[in-house]
């Protein structure tokens, strides 16, 4: 483990880009502790960290990939799980995590999360829910709850949120939870039950952007962490139609989808390609 | 009445005034204020209007063009990855003849994030049939904006009011915001030429064969063809409203230049500067700031570029393998004119790098004491260190 040169250091510095430190996350941002939950369940959960990419789109959650010291990649806004896809069609046997942020992964990249899930692409997706656009400046997203105020909703958003488990299992997930950085333990140990996982796992991690939107909800930093420790209910294998986040009533939490079946690569080896001769399977090992 | 205004209200407020009724977009920086501006004024009612935040700029564009079709004036705004994003339905939204108005701000694309301005994005998109105006202060944003309405529905056909990020989009300046009664006589109520009819049924969109096709494409031209003499009009007749006029291209001090600068948004205003100052030092040099790049008014520019010998074009954008855009249009537009006027070809200030009086300075005194133009696009300002 590399120290800094003042001889202070932090657990997780083997994995951090130091001199890209002092990050842009603001005060009381909830994506640290998402990105730090992550970071310590790759190290937990044993993969093989030299053969491990993380994938990040555009917003303050996407910088999750330029801080990490692992292979990896910021990509265009939205596009980080096809950018996944291509490097695990290519490289089968990558551990390949992508780390973005709600607005990312289900506005403008919300196509790619539904084909990502029913092929079962064998990724692990964390998404930082924060339930606005906050590198922007607070515009309203498709997870915004009903009635909340942002940038572009000043008297309210008119429309209704996703409720992301729900999703994730109707296109197919085999691994599917949700958390808040509040559950901080809890939530490794999914990333990291995620990460061992075969198939496509998505993991839902509630946290606090207080200054673009708890600001204009009343909301301050502590507020939003008094909600998810009063609100929360941990209700493992809940049904996922009943999983929209209140905040008045409750936001369920837990492991709700846990199941096997083929990934995207097995079943496209085993149905489009040629049986391998042992003489070129050494080879191709 | 005299606002002191961002650029990105200056849209807004025009957007207000033209009195669109459907506006959707996605955020980018720097976009966003434009649209959040909007979003207000729709809900505080000053604005009768709906506001869509949808969930990508190809979704922007797809349901502004659904809202024109539908027979309504609609309005979107965007830059740099977000317009790569609406790239397939530009070329719809001008194939389909419908009068849509984007602001477009200029931002760099990535790889290499870069949030600053740069003219690559918008002139990346010079083929898809839309009308393209790019604007150098406030006023000229606001005042834009309204002629662009004017325009698109006059042709047929959609209009880009580009403005550079931030420098303009969010650089406060005092503007006059004309009242809503002069407003409505300079634009009237939408009356759309191709809209959906119940009483009228007709299909949007069908194949079109080798037979059709190319008589189609060639109308879109015609009409482009017409842009500029009806932007002439427009103009005439809002100067005669609010006393404003801009025109296609803009010169100063070009009658007796040794050495024309050509430039267009906000780096035309420094450029005035540095024309100004050169004057000062006996210097013959003027400038020439193209407003409208599409559709290119070559006219206008073989009146005024051949009174030069030499003539400086400042591109704030690339085209990999071609060099700068502007430069490249100009030569196309001089090709036809028999004099010896010599074009030499400058880049600066990409990805928001400063453009500065003293880089107007330098690329005049290079160009005067350069006896012929280089092949290639000299750029300027660039760091010393050698990079493949
Ligand atoms: C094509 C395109 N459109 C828009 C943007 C601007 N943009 C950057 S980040 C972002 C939203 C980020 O929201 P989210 O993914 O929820 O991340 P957060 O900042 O909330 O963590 C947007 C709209 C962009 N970079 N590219
Ligand atoms: S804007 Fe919001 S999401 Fe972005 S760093 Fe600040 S608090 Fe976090
Ligand atoms: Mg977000």
């Amino acid at each position: 483990m590399s120290k800094s040169a003042k001889g202070s250091h932090h657990p997780l510095d083997d994995l951090l880009r130091t001199d890209r430190i002092p990050h842009i996350w603001c005060p009381g941002c909830g994506i640290g502790t998402a990105f730090s939950a992550c970071l310590m369940a790759m190290k937990a959960s044993g993969i093989d960290l030299e053969r491990t990419a993380m994938v990040s789109g555009i917003g303050c959650s996407g910088r999750g990939a330029g801080y990490v010291k692992l292979d990896s990649y910021h990509t265009t806004h939205g596009r980080a799980i096809p950018f996944a896809t291509g490097m695990k069609l290519a490289r089968p046997e990558l551990n390949v995590v992508v780390f973005s942020g709600d607005g990312d992964l289900f506005a403008i990249g919300g196509n790619h999360f539904i084909h990502a899930a029913r092929r079962n692409v064998d990724l692990t997706v964390v998404c930082v829910n924060n339930l606005n656009y906050g590198m922007t400046g607070g515009q309203v997203a498709a997870t915004t709850p009903s009635g909340s105020k942002t940038t572009t909703t000043p008297v309210g958003n008119p429309e209704a949120p996703f409720n992301l488990p729900l999703l994730a299992f109707a296109s197919g997930a085999t691994y599917v939870s949700r958390w808040t950085i509040l559950h901080s333990r809890e939530l490794t140990e999914s990333i990291e039950e995620g990460l061992v996982k075969k198939g496509f796992s998505f993991i839902e991690v509630l946290a606090p952007c207080p200054v673009n939107y708890g600001r204009r909800n009343r909301q301050r930093p502590m507020d939003t962490l008094r909600a998810y420790q009063e609100k929360s209910i941990i209700m493992n294998d809940a049904d996922p139609t009943r999983l929209q986040i209140d905040f008045d009533r409750a936001i369920i939490l837990g492991k709700f989808v846990d199941t096997e079946r083929p990934t995207c690569v097995e079943s496209y080896d085993r149905t489009c390609r040629p049986p391998m001769e042992p003489a070129d399977e050494e080879k191709a090992a | 009445m005299k606002q002191v205004l961002e650029g990105s209200h200056a849209v807004s407020e025009a957007v207000r005034l033209a009195r669109v009724q459907v506006v959707s977009a996605y955020p980018i920086t720097p976009q966003t204020h434009i649209v959040e501006a909007i979003s207000e004024f729709c809900s505080d009612g000053t604005m009768d209007a709906r506001f869509i935040c949808v969930e990508s700029e190809h979704s922007a564009m797809a349901a502004v063009i659904g809202a024109s079709n539908a027979g309504v004036r609609a309005f979107t705004a965007t830059s740099s990855h977000g317009l790569a994003l609406m790239h397939e339905l530009l070329h719809w939204a001008s194939g389909a003849r419908l009068p849509i108005v984007m602001a477009e701000v200029n931002r760099a694309l990535a790889p290499g994030w870069n949030i600053w301005t740069d003219q690559t994005d918008s002139l990346a998109q010079r083929d898809t049939g839309w009308i393209q105006l790019y604007c150098e202060d406030g006023q000229e944003v606001l005042d834009t904006t309204l002629e662009a309405f004017r325009l698109a529905e006059a042709v047929n056909l959609p209009v880009m009011v580009v403005l550079d990020a931030f420098f303009l989009s969010h650089t406060f300046e005092p503007v006059d915001v004309p009242d809503q009664d002069t407003v409505d006589r300079f634009l009237p109520p939408f009356d759309p030429r191709f809209r959906l009819d119940t009483k009228n049924p007709c299909a949007f969109g069908p194949i079109t064969g080798p037979d059709r096709y190319m008589e189609i494409r060639r109308d879109i031209q015609a009409a482009m063809d017409r842009a500029p003499e009806v932007l002439a009009a427009v103009e005439q007749e809002f100067f005669s409203l609010f006393g404003r006029r801009y025109g296609a291209v803009d010169a100063f001090l070009c009658d007796d230049a040794e050495v024309i600068l050509v430039v267009s948004g906000t780096a035309a205003a420094t450029c005035r500067q540095a024309v100004g100052d050169l004057r000062k030092t006996g210097e013959r040099v003027g400038m020439l700031k193209i407003r409208l790049f599409r559709p290119f008014p070559a006219t206008e520019i073989r009146a005024i570029l051949p009174k030069a010998p030499k003539v400086a074009v400042v591109d704030r954008n690339v085209s990999f393998g071609a060099g700068g855009i502007f430069a490249q249009e100009v030569k196309a537009a001089l090709a036809l004119h028999k004099g010896n006027t010599a074009v030499y070809s400058y880049i600066a200030g990409l990805g928001g790098r400063d453009i500065t009086t003293a880089t107007f300075q330098e690329i005049y005194l290079t160009t005067k004491d350069t006896p012929t133009p280089p092949a290639e696009s000299v750029w300027v300002g660039l760091a010393q260190e050698e990079r493949a």
